[in-house]
């Protein structure tokens, strides 16, 4: 299915660009007229997956951020945050609940957020290559706000 | 993001406006924790009742305190948090760590 619009960003591993990009990408999603709900969800979402990014993707340096964005005829968003950078070497793991590599304050539940705020997460990475985060989220909108 | 803090002989409250993400939170932490050691107050409150966004990074920060405020025998609350807040600490287990609570009926914001 082809989007009906979409959108490109990309931007430094810089913890300043957070707020940034999940402002950046809700601004977008608005055309969907979501109800603030679904904003705070896509919001939440963004900046889990910008940060894991900045603090693992590009631990040790400062790399590009590719943010992607679609919306589709059916009300659906999907997001593709793409890095370049050191890639997780058991997906499945890393997206355990309370799992992390930082410890600290550091809570290991970025994925765990996405996952309970998006209707669907998906991660390809590859070691020394990068990672995907692709999120998707159906936005019902103020009318159906109880649906 | 905007940190006030005041202290009582019996209580530390540490008030947090704004937004709370990966980047913010080291600041709220130094603040904090300048705050908990120069007055090792048994009752540290964090009050989210000004916060207008939060990731998990909101959800470290809370379980961070709450490590260095027990480790001297201290408990942590935090109060005035938004439905949206409450339950996504409800979610982490933050609840079986410290005590949570909701903002009053009527004042709720998001």
């Amino acid at each position: 299915m082809k989007p009906v619009n979409e959108m490109r960003l990309k931007i430094e591993s810089r913890s300043v660009n957070e707020a940034f990009a999940r402002a950046t990408v809700a601004a977008f999603a608005a055309q969907l007229d979501p109800n603030i709900e679904e904003i705070s969800d896509i919001r939440t979402a963004v900046s889990e997956a910008v940060t894991n990014c900045i603090v693992h993707a590009y631990a040790e340096t400062v790399g590009q951020i590719y943010i992607w964005s679609g919306i589709y005829e059916n009300g659906v968003i999907r997001i593709k945050i793409r890095d370049c950078g050191c890639g997780i070497e058991n997906v499945k793991q890393a997206m355990e609940p309370l799992f992390t590599t930082l410890g600290g304050e550091r809570a290991g539940l970025g994925f765990a957020v996405m996952e309970s705020f998006c209707d669907k997460v998906r991660v390809r990475s590859k070691i020394g290559v990068g990672t995907v985060v692709t999120l998707e989220k159906r936005i019902k909108g103020r009318e159906n706000a109880d649906a | 993001m905007a940190v006030k803090i005041s202290v009582t002989p019996l209580r530390l409250t540490i008030a947090v406006s704004g937004e709370i993400d990966h980047h913010n939170a080291a600041v709220l932490r130094l603040e904090a924790d300048e705050a908990i050691q120069s007055s090792l107050c048994k009752t540290v409150r964090i009050d989210f009742g000004e916060v207008t966004f939060m990731d998990s990074s909101g959800i470290g920060f809370v379980m961070g305190r709450y490590r260095i405020v027990s480790s001297y025998g201290g408990a942590v609350e935090v109060v005035n948090l938004s439905e949206r807040l409450y339950s996504m600490m409800k979610l982490a287990g933050l609840d079986r760590l410290v005590k949570l609570s909701k903002k009053e009926k009527g004042k709720e914001k998001i």
